[in-house]
């Protein structure tokens, strides 16, 4: 019965978001406040119908309704709780609910929180985003319904793949479907604008903090993605270049070249066909991304059950929304008039060389990502490129990005004096020096490709702060002066400094790579394996029961020097509804570096196949992303966002919401 | 003139859009790996060992039935096959040669002195052009040739003790009825 009312409300929700698309379009197109005002309505009234669905098929999850083909299919009594909700968005058809219920979220914020919008503007924008669900929805119910029943119930469900059953994997997907789905908003506001054939500063000012709140979404999510890989998969990777990691990875790229783009609109008033294409593309990955793993045209160790019927579906969804928007672009883009000029050397130059970098890398990544699909159109051998090419590839472009990012924001807008900015970074220069040096010497005949890296991270860490220090004149007025402009600058202006300083723990994380050290022995109980100067003994293997599966639980002893630094317990869980084992890995970290240890498999003898890695900096990586999208949510914050361009007429109305979030 | 600038993305996209329409074509699987080199000889090979003068080559090979085994350093299951591919050698003293495949003389060395050589000769593919002719997909990739350097065996992917007791022994035991 509730199954029934979600499914009824899923239904409901395609119509309303039918109304949602045209009624306020047309309203807007004739200046009809009362059809234009729809369009908040049906947003609020779409979110909670999809909310009703999602709890509907969450109560199936929960109660064990093998009635219902989606919960056979992927739970079983024995699950554990926690995994019998997040199973929810574990499979095709969840999944792509879990994706519905956040665009809905997404319109109703923004029906929720424009009211400060022009009302045609926030119209067109909701409109298009109702159009993004109708295409969703009817997706769903066609081709993917979560919904179905068969009778006689089955006995018991076939359970949810082991390798899913993670706490880490289980919050992963909400936070990219946000990041995805949150840039449906920026699209729909670069479609609304392309409609009413009209783009500035305000529309800007508009469009930044969705995307910004997108991004950080994303850049949670990536980052949950990368750790669980990390952590689960057992061999101590972090990034593999697979087409799913590329499809998450491709929107991000872009849509930080959004990020920065939109600020030269904002605040000089030009590079608008560029930040409207922009926008577009960002969205328009994350559906070629869906396309990409729904489909199964691509190979991915992620793939869910493929369908080419539902490929077929996906790609017309495709064909609707790119090509309707392109075609759009290509129609209005042409006369949206550029404003203000600049020299090359500025604070837009410097924008512009980030938006260039950026694109470049993610084309990139796109030909990397599609290249097996292009060769076998072509009749070609079916060859994936690997590591190597994205290294040889992606990387170098990266590279100038990160040196550009320490000297760009010391840039004044419209002319900006590179030599002065250059001589004020000396700081950072010393800083770099230094690390290069240490390192250089600490590694002596180790890869030095690394130790660059690392100088790379230092440069742009210090750069940052430098710049910091320089617009407070730290050092160069009293203290408590450059006290009060540190107060008084804008969160915005922290935020990206924030952001930044993220980027270089991360990039710190990634180049230190190369020195990790590993070990693979087969041991028998009491073996050891020296590493890194410690002394890993398996002292023995236990068989424990699990809620639904049998461990092999190793007991291992890490001394250093004689003393006793920790015991691990890397385990083999063994499924016995799926036939399958998976490992857990035992990580023990002081946030320098990681010692991280896997069980293998145990030979005919019962000696066991023992991996061990040490990982110096590994860490860094996620804690970077983290600061990165903490340093979004600061610039989300700034009292700019909350005080409209309506509102900023009239600054008494804006006192007082500024100072609630201060 | 300034206005097909604009149109160059819509452009692009349908180009896309056409590639997406060929690899969803009716009767075509991606998964399905082309079984083509299967019960034929095996592509000829020459290639530079790794270590010393001497040269992995087909002809070299041919008398009794070997396991060709594409690796690379920078391919991460490939370190998982790597203990079973050990035992192997050292436990059932199996025929393995090792292909490293584009990939640099050095890392490869690197490899085999850390987790031990189970290969007799190990050859370097290092334009993959030895790969593309067997129709190697991804690394690691396991090829069984007979006595007459025939291909009687492909494994995808890293080799399991499952696949292993399955299929690669008995089909060595029926190659080699003598030993």
């Amino acid at each position: 019965m509730i199954t029934e009312l979600g499914h009824f409300a899923l239904i409901l929700a395609l119509f309303v978001a039918i109304i949602q698309s045209t009624i306020p379009l047309i309203g807007a197109a004739r200046r009809h406040i009362g059809w234009m005002a729809v369009g908040r309505s049906c947003a609020l009234i779409g979110f909670g119908l999809t909310a009703l669905a999602m709890l509907s098929l969450m109560h199936a999850y929960v109660t064990s309704d093998f009635t219902v083909i989606n919960v056979i299919q992927n739970s079983h009594t024995d699950k554990p709780l926690l995994y019998k909700i997040t199973g929810v968005w574990g499979n095709h058809e969840g999944s792509m609910l879990l994706w519905v219920f956040m665009l809905s979220l997404c319109a109703a914020a923004v029906a929720l929180f424009s009211s400060n919008l022009p009302p045609a503007l926030r119209a067109r924008v909701l409109a298009v985003q109702g159009m993004i669900a109708v295409g969703f929805m009817l997706f769903i119910l066609l081709t993917s319904n979560p919904f179905l029943r068969t009778f006689p119930p089955a006995p018991n469900g076939q359970g949810l793949n082991p390798v899913l059953q993670d706490p880490g994997l289980a919050f992963h997907p909400p936070f990219l479907y946000l990041g995805y789905v949150g840039f449906s908003v920026a699209f729909a506001f670069a479609v609304a604008a392309l409609i009413e054939g009209r783009v500035d500063a305000a529309w800007a000012r508009w469009v930044r903090p969705w995307t910004l709140a997108s991004w950080c979404a994303l850049t949670i999510g990536i980052a949950m993605g990368s750790w669980w890989a990390y952590y689960t998969l057992g061999w101590g990777g972090w990034w593999f270049w697979d087409p799913v990691e590329n499809a998450s990875f491709m929107p991000w790229l872009v849509g930080t070249a959004l990020i920065h783009s939109s600020i030269v609109v904002e605040k000089r008033d030009t590079l608008k066909s560029w930040t409207i294409l922009l926008a577009i593309i960002t969205f328009s990955l994350s559906l070629v991304g869906t396309f990409l793993v729904r489909s199964g045209v691509l190979t991915s160790v992620h793939a869910f059950a493929t369908d080419p019927e539902r490929g077929m579906f996906i790609l017309l969804l495709l064909v609707t929304a790119i090509g309707g928007s392109l075609t759009l672009y290509a129609v209005r883009a042409p006369s949206l008039q550029g404003g203000g000029l600049f020299a090359p050397i500025s604070r837009e130059g410097s924008l512009v060389l980030n938006n260039l970098l950026l694109s470049c890398g993610c084309a990139t990544v796109f030909i990397g990502t599609l290249y097996p699909l292009f060769l076998d159109a072509m009749g070609g051998p079916k060859l994936s490129v690997g590591f190597p090419f994205f290294n040889r590839s992606f990387v170098p472009m990266m590279v100038p990005m990160i040196v550009a990012a320490g000297i760009g924001p010391m840039l004044a807008w419209k002319r900006g004096d590179l030599l002065g900015a250059l001589q004020r970074l000396w700081v950072a220069y010393i800083a770099t020096a230094l690390v290069l040096l240490v390192t250089f010497y600490l590694t002596y005949g180790g890869p030095v490709m690394a130790v660059l890296g690392l100088g790379l991270a230092a440069w742009l860490f210090t750069a940052v702060l430098t710049e910091l220090a320089d617009r407070v004149r730290l050092f160069r007025i009293p203290l408590a002066d450059s006290w009060r402009r540190a107060v008084n600058l804008p969160r915005a202006s922290y935020g990206m400094s924030v952001a930044h300083l993220g980027l270089a723990v991360s990039v710190a994380g990634f180049a230190a790579s190369p020195f990790a050290q590993e070990a693979i022995e087969i041991l028998k109980p009491g073996g050891a394996i020296h590493i890194a100067g410690y002394e890993i003994t398996l002292e023995h293997v236990d068989r424990l029961p699990g809620p639904n599966y049998v461990a092999d639980d190793a007991t291992i002893r890490v001394t250093s020097g004689g003393s006793l630094v920790t015991v691990m317990h890397p385990e083999r869980r063994y499924f016995q509804l799926q036939n399958q084992t998976t490992g857990e890995t035992a990580i023990r970290t002081n946030l320098l570096a990681d010692l991280y240890v896997a069980l293998g498999d145990a030979d005919t003898k019962g000696d066991w196949t023992v991996r061990v890695y040490w990982k110096p900096l590994v860490p860094w990586i996620w804690l970077g992303a983290v600061i990165m999208a903490f340093g979004g949510m600061v610039s989300l914050s700034d009292r700019r966002w909350r005080v409209g361009v309506a509102a900023r007429a009239s600054r008494r109305v804006s006192q007082p919401v500024a100072a609630a979030g201060e | 003139m300034k206005r097909i600038v604009y149109l160059l993305p819509l452009a692009l996209f349908f180009v896309l859009v056409g590639y997406f329409l060929i690899s969803l074509r009716p009767g075509h699987d991606t998964h399905e790996l082309p079984s083509a080199m299967l019960q034929k000889p095996a592509p000829s090979f020459d290639l530079a060992d790794l270590g010393d003068d001497n040269k992995l080559a087909l002809a070299g090979l041919k008398g009794h039935p070997v396991i060709v085994n594409f690796f690379a350093s920078w391919c991460v299951p490939c370190r998982i096959e790597h203990p079973l591919l050990m035992r192997l050698s050292q436990q059932d003293h199996l025929p393995l040669y090792g292909v490293a495949y584009k990939d640099k003389p050095e890392d490869a060395a690197r490899l085999l002195a850390t987790y031990g050589d189970p290969f007799r000769q190990v050859g370097l593919d290092q334009d993959g052009r030895v790969g593309l002719d067997f129709g190697v997909y991804g690394v690691p990739e396991t090829y069984v040739i007979d006595a007459n350097g025939i291909i009687r065996k492909r494994f995808v992917g890293p080799l399991t003790a499952e696949a292993v007791e399955k299929d690669l022994m008995p089909l060595l035991k029926q190659l080699e009825p003598s030993s």
